[in-house]
């Protein structure tokens, strides 16, 4: 995992897929839709976020819809994680899915907008660098440790399958 | 055993199992639509060089950008209707409504089945005692290539609803009336199952609406367990061999939490801009002006819906300055409405016709808004921006709320404006 820093970007509650992924943009290529990503709640988001950085999220983060363009636009736009009190169960799945780490974290109220932040998904430990300190996350499950390590649900399962087929 | 467990315990080829516990099962059905469906696994599975594991247990149904209205969507419809074909997949039901509610329609639900939907608001299938879940179009993928897909087994809350709805009440409100007492997230990871007379009560439709709305929850299941009604609706659904059986949550199963409530004191719920969770008694927004009245979406544009529409609209208009739109959930709908009279009180009062479709509830077809634009809507979900410009305002309501608030040109108490039922 990345042992590089980024930004936080500190949201609250309940930051929802329609706001991740505006549905007005979602016919759109990804690169064109992520343009739009948190732009109804952060309208300088998207434009200045910057490779590496971090999306810090309160409780439920990624509610609502099944869409996963939520998490491609975060990956297109260079987020390297969110961390959050709580995750929508279909965002999370999602996130993952795509390669994302996404850290449940019950201490993320002292992170400040701005921070920077050293993530460790593999060990479930996020550094603020900015505040000195270092915060313990929930451990991810071994089997979804295993599909990030690979980048993902697909290149994890083209691996399985080629084991499969050899 | 909870009702979740046996249903996932049967998935997972299982005598039994645990909450918390990571199981593999099975995928009975697999339904997708045009959004998050072929336009996006297409390219997956071609990259794994696969196919459909099954196509006789893959249903795709058009519904997100119907019909289209530019060339972005008319490519994403001509893209659906090829894989489709090429894809060996017999199950296509194009144009013809809103997934979860064709699905259903249709007959491809049945209790015991483990189904999974390419959407959030598939645990529309737990109406029917099916363990449905929504996922995303990377597991979908994932699902397409092998036919399993993980999960965590999850804990069960039980909300109990006692009582009988009075006159003007409905599914909706129970459920927004949920959302603002319990919140969005507290069925997150969870199986929410609605039990007690005031849910045995009700007919499948509205049903769907409790199942519908456990998404708004945060449930990733929202269970009824299956009964006469569930099966009466299936054998007019030609759904093929159904049982309740043992499809139910022994007396006797771990159960998490239970929240009860009175179905008898419930008033009308209004749940404010931006979110579900802000519903009140429909007194707290009374008189707020509105541009727009929208029944539509899964959620509200059903036959049932349509009826309780139909009984505020009877004989009166809609207030000038005001729009009233309406958006069947399904073809099917809209020939039982055209039948049995419901579209002509609705057109009546002033009420415009729209395709079946997602359309504006998900900010894609007609009847998006402007900014500051105030709408009440008998859909889902009221998220900033969803239905349009980000400063336009979503009231959420029941039908009967949404027709008494387009024809007062206001927020309203629907209970003074009934008649007698449709139908």
């Amino acid at each position: 995992m990345s042992t590089e820093t980024g930004r936080a970007w500190v949201y609250g509650d309940n930051v929802d897929t329609d706001v991740l992924a505006p549905g007005a943009y979602m016919k759109l290529p990804v690169e064109e839709l992520a343009k739009h990503c948190l732009e109804a709640i952060d309208p300088g988001f998207a434009g200045a976020v910057r490779p590496g950085d971090v999306v810090v999220g309160g409780e439920n983060f990624g509610m609502g819809s099944s869409r996963e363009q939520a998490a491609l636009a975060l990956i297109e736009l260079g987020v390297a994680a969110v961390v959050a009190k709580s995750f929508a169960r279909i965002f999370y799945r999602n996130a993952m899915n795509l390669g994302l780490p996404v850290l449940v974290c019950a201490e993320i109220d002292g992170i400040a907008r701005g921070d920077e932040l050293r993530i460790d998904a593999q060990r479930g430990r996020v550094e603020n660098l900015s505040q000195g300190s270092v915060l313990q996350c929930e451990p991810i499950p071994d089997h979804l440790l295993a599909m990030i390590a690979d980048g993902g649900l697909l290149p994890h399962l083209e691996k399985k399958l080629a084991g499969g087929r050899a | 055993m909870t009702l979740a467990e046996k249903l996932v315990a049967r998935a997972a080829g299982r005598d039994s199992v645990r909450p918390g516990e990571i199981v593999t099962c099975k995928v009975d059905l697999a339904m997708m639509h045009d959004s998050g469906g072929p336009r996006r696994v297409k390219p997956m599975l071609e990259r794994l060089g696969v196919g459909v594991w099954d196509p006789a247990k893959v249903v795709v149904i058009s519904d997100h950008y119907v019909p289209a209205v530019d060339a972005e969507s008319a490519a994403i419809l001509d893209l659906t209707r090829k894989w489709v074909q090429d894809a060996g997949i017999d199950a296509f039901h194009d144009m013809q409504g809103i997934c979860h509610v064709v699905l259903p329609e249709r007959g491809h639900l049945r209790p015991g089945l483990f189904v999974v939907g390419g959407d959030s608001h598939s645990t529309t299938g737990g109406a029917f005692g099916a363990f449905m879940i929504g996922i995303g179009s990377t597991e979908m993928a994932g699902v397409l290539a092998t036919g399993e897909i993980w999960i965590r087994v999850p804990p069960t809350i039980r909300l109990g609803w006692l009582g009988r709805l009075g006159p003007g009440l409905s599914a909706k409100d129970m459920v927004l009336k949920m959302c603002g007492a319990l919140g969005m997230s507290v069925g997150n990871y969870k199986a929410l199952e609605y039990a007690g007379p005031a849910v045995a009560a009700l007919d499948m439709t509205e049903r769907m609406v409790l199942a519908n709305m456990a998404a708004e929850l945060g449930g990733k299941v929202g269970l009824i367990a299956p009964d006469e009604t569930t099966l009466a609706y299936l054998r007019d659904a030609g759904a093929g061999p159904a049982e309740a059986g043992d499809w139910q949550t022994d007396p006797e199963a771990e159960i998490e939490a239970t929240h009860d409530f009175d179905a008898g004191t419930l008033e009308p719920q209004v749940a404010a801009p931006h979110s579900p969770e802000n519903a009140a008694d429909v007194d707290a927004h009374a008189g707020v002006a509105i541009d727009q009245a929208y029944i539509g979406a899964c959620t509200g544009a059903k036959l049932s819906d349509l009826h309780m529409a139909a009984t505020v609209l009877r004989g009166r208009r809609v207030a000038p300055g005001v729009r009233l739109l309406v958006a069947p959930a399904s073809t099917r709908t809209t020939q039982q409405a055209a039948a049995d009279g419901t579209l002509a009180v609705l057109t009546e009062a002033g009420g415009i016709l729209l395709p079946s479709g997602c359309g504006a509830c998900a900010g894609l077809g007609a009847g998006v808004l402007a900014e500051g634009e105030v709408c009440i809507s008998s859909t889902a979900r009221n998220f900033q921006g969803r239905m349009g410009h980000a400063g336009s305002q979503v009231y959420l309501g029941s039908p009967y709320t949404v027709a008494a608030a387009a024809v007062a040109g206001r927020i309203t108490d629907p209970r003074g404006m009934l008649t007698e039922q449709a139908a």
